[in-house]
């Protein structure tokens, strides 16, 4: 990454009218530990550099020592935002490598899940872009319809935030029994929830003035830097691992994909709005559609892929999640690999930030939704 | 200050007499004290429990309840914030300036609070002080404040505060320039400085100015909340860029004596929008009450809670502001200052003389017997026919300053902002090879 020159000395801070502005990693507008080093012009952001790492926990290390089905819950802790989303990349690449065939209910009550995730952390999303902007309210209505999602999640998994979802060939245990109720009251309200944060934010001029032409990047610049998600979508790239590789029961869905077309923070925002939309969709054809049978496939008793390696990708909330996997044969993979979209979608941060003000940096952090346990890992 | 007729409080007045005071001397030096230690403390209460408000009202506003736990609907919290702001730790960062550190919060709170001796709570005895320049009083002491807060991010010693200081400095003094010469068309009616003789000015004509001023209403009020830091202005302690920005390295009291100087000066800025546009403690009906003794009292008493009321009102628009609206960036916080305020509030003072000018033409026609005018000796007085002329023409004011700042920002980014939005396309992409495929089932 490109390495911005600090200077030291007392002379040279006088010499240039730059500041070198240090942003976090206790800052509170940088979505967790993010240390941003900021070269300023007055207010003007002329050059920046990412320092990242203060919550390595070395996870893809970890897993080498972990048995198949014990890496799972660590993969929850990637982005903890959308546990729901990691916890199946990883359990679809093992899957996949030891060619299980997952039952078809399993694969719609995954699709359900993970789109409710989609949906958590979109919310928590406009949550934190909303607060960053300066609008406070969103933040808490956000987070009011987010509940209802982990309510779900609770009595589902067990847990709200890194909800241990899946197992390797299925899922541990079948919905809880108003499940369908539960989810129906989210499909059937949500709606009109989105459609009140609509009005307090679309059409409101400051909302407008902060974020239209804010952080620009064309679709080529996009291609280019590996962005993938709504970061890609926003610039008018018509990627989508749901449609272009369809994993779960993705491949039944009738949905469509929105696509922004200035690659601005507005288009993002918009195209972000918009999937939730999309989820909700998903969510009604897969439970109108939920097939009876079982939720699990039988699994050997240690879980021991075949030699040889695998990559497998899904549509995160942030983007495409891979996971490479190679397997020598033993309990326990040889190595492991996790392709984070936050990380390659932060990479963009140094060219939608220059020329911009400091403010705008924290609504460009924002619209980037980077997580950083996924980012350090 | 005339306070011989006050039954109940002429006991200590006659007390202070028999301890052998010069009556000038109990007039203007011991009665003001009293007000003053009756009037800091109220002031100082009313600003804790406008947090609480402002809590509640966002909360409210959030679908939560606020602070319920400390005495009956958490009505206590202010109190106990205070006393455990107090109880901190006084921690002055080795690198700051220690004295101006140490002193830029009392500064912030003395030109916050300076500014209520002037304030007409009420008529007679509401009122501390009645200064003939009270409105200059007022802007000129409230723009002290915008010396604490520089020193306070200068001395801080951190980027951070300092961005926050010298984004307040250049805020405070681009807006302050519009609020003032917003004041100025009211002041065209009124013809006095003196907040008692504005509200005198608007009793005796049985208007509020607001009805002759709506441009000038709405300049001051967009510049009073920019003036005062807050929302959608807050960018000096804009706390998702700049941390807390000119206080981010305070804590414990002297954070909170900074806070209190935000709610002093929002009081402030919304007594002075009461007293300019809104009647003051002026209230229809409410004069009826006056008469000897104790009534008079009583008529004191309810004008403050018609001036409290009004006052309270303003500010309700500050919180629901707040926790309504996003935050501007620096860039287009200038450009609301300087052209949009700015020139909206200088044809403000050209179409409120010219509107003077008129209305007094007019009536020098006596076309019909019309009359325009009835005296010019407290204020501008104007018959029922001048009142509505003036209406209209302060109305057509609204459109032709719509108009003319249409025509200066035409060509600017933010004026055509919605035509520059994209809607997003909802595409049906191809479907691709299904990355499911699974084939056999091992053996459990």
């Amino acid at each position: 990454m490109h390495q911005v020159e600090i200077a030291t000395t007392q002379e040279s801070l006088l010499d240039n009218p730059e500041m070198i502005l240090n942003m976090g990693p206790q800052h509170p507008s940088t979505h967790g530990v993010l240390r941003v080093v900021l070269k300023l012009d007055g207010e003007t952001v002329i050059d920046l550099d990412c320092d990242i790492g203060y919550l390595h926990r070395g996870m893809e290390k970890i897993a080498e020592n972990r048995q198949y089905t014990m890496i799972a819950p660590y993969w929850d802790r990637l982005d903890y935002i959308a546990a729901v989303s990691n916890g199946l990349v990883w359990v679809e690449t093992v899957e996949q490598m030891m060619r299980l065939a997952v039952p078809p209910r399993a694969h719609y009550l995954r699709t359900i899940l993970t789109e409710l995730n989609r949906i958590a952390s979109h919310l928590l999303w406009l949550a934190t872009h909303a607060l960053d902007i300066g609008a406070v309210t969103v933040l808490l209505w956000a987070l009011r319809e987010r509940e209802e999602i982990l309510k779900v999640f609770e009595r589902q998994f067990g847990a709200r935030l890194t909800c241990h979802a899946w197992r390797v060939g299925g899922m541990p245990n079948d919905a809880y029994d108003d499940f369908d109720e539960d989810v129906r009251r989210i499909v059937k309200n949500f709606p009109m929830r989105l459609d009140e944060y609509e009005t307090v934010l679309s059409e409101n001029r400051i909302w407008l003035s902060r974020t239209v032409g804010v952080g620009v990047i064309s679709a080529d610049e996009a291609i280019a830097i590996g962005l993938s998600g709504p970061a890609l979508r926003g610039s008018g790239v018509g990627w989508d691992v749901r449609k272009a590789r369809p994993y779960a029961a993705y491949a039944d869905m009738d949905f469509e994909i929105p696509l922004g077309e200035n690659g601005d923070t507005f288009d993002r925002y918009l195209v972000r709005m918009a999937e939730m939309r999309q989820s909700l969709r998903i969510v009604k054809q897969a439970l109108d559609n939920l097939p009876d049978g079982p939720v699990s496939a039988k699994l050997p008793k240690v879980v021991k892929p075949p030699v040889g390696d695998y990559y497998h990708s899904i549509e995160g909330p942030k983007g495409e999640i891979g996971c490479y996997l190679v397997s020598d044969g033993s309990a326990q993979p040889y190595r492991v690999r996790v392709r984070p979209p936050s990380l390659i979608n932060l990479q963009a941060l140094r060219q939608m930030c220059i020329g911009h003000l400091v403010a705008d940096v924290v609504a460009i952090i924002g619209t980037l939704d980077i997580v950083l346990g996924e980012i350090d890992r | 200050m005339t306070l011989a007729f006050l039954g109940p409080i002429n006991v200590i007045d006659q007390l202070l007499r028999w301890l052998g005071l010069a009556p000038q001397t109990i007039d203007y030096v011991v009665w003001p004290l009293i007000q003053i230690a009756v009037v800091v403390p109220l002031v100082t209460l009313w600003v804790a429990y406008a947090t609480y408000l402002e809590r509640k009202i966002s909360a409210f506003m959030q679908a939560r309840l606020g602070p319920m736990r400390v005495g009956p609907w958490g009505l206590l919290q202010p109190i106990a914030d205070g006393l455990k702001l107090l109880t901190k730790e006084d921690f002055i960062p080795e690198k700051a300036d220690r004295w101006i550190f140490f002193f830029a919060p009392y500064i912030a709170v003395a030109a916050a609070f300076i500014v209520f001796s002037v304030v007409p709570f009420g008529p007679d005895w509401g009122v501390i002080t009645d200064l003939n320049i009270g409105l200059l009083f007022v802007i000129a002491v409230s723009s002290v404040g915008v010396l604490a807060l520089i020193l306070a991010g200068w001395s801080s010693n951190s980027k951070y505060a300092l961005l926050g200081g010298l984004r307040s400095s250049a805020q405070m003094v681009s807006y302050e320039v519009s609020m003032g010469l917003a004041l100025i068309g009211g002041l065209m009616f009124a013809r006095t400085l003196s907040l008692s003789g504005i509200v005198a000015a608007q009793g005796s004509d049985s208007i509020w100015f607001v009805v002759y001023q709506p441009l000038g209403f709405l300049i001051f009020l967009i510049s009073g909340i920019a003036e005062n830091n807050r929302a959608p202005f807050d960018l000096p302690e804009a706390e998702s860029e700049l941390v807390a920005g000119f206080h981010t390295e305070y804590s414990g009291f002297r954070w909170s004596l900074f806070f209190m100087a935000e709610y002093a000066a929002m009081v402030v800025v919304s007594a002075v929008a009461t007293t300019l546009y809104l009647g003051g403690w002026y209230f229809p009906l409410v004069h009826r009450l006056d008469g000897a003794g104790w009534w008079h009292n009583a008529f004191v008493i309810v004008s403050v809670l018609v001036f409290l009321t009004k006052l309270a009102l303003i500010l309700y628009l500050y919180f629901w502001l707040r926790w309504t609206l996003p935050r501007f960036r620096y860039d287009q916080l200038m450009d609301i200052g300087w052209k949009w305020l700015i020139p909206a509030s200088l044809i403000n003072i050209v179409l409120t003389a010219v509107n003077v000018f008129l209305v007094q033409w007019i009536g020098s026609w006596e076309w019909h017997g019309i009359k325009t005018v009835e005296s010019v000796s407290a204020g501008l007085n104007l018959t029922a026919t001048g009142k509505i002329i003036m209406v209209l023409l302060g109305l057509a004011g609204l459109i032709i300053t719509g108009g003319a700042l249409s025509l200066i920002n035409w060509r600017s980014r933010d004026f055509h902002l919605k035509s520059q939005r994209r809607n997003i396309r909802l595409v049906d992409l191809p479907q691709g090879k299904p990355a499911v495929a699974p084939v056999a089932t091992t053996e459990g």
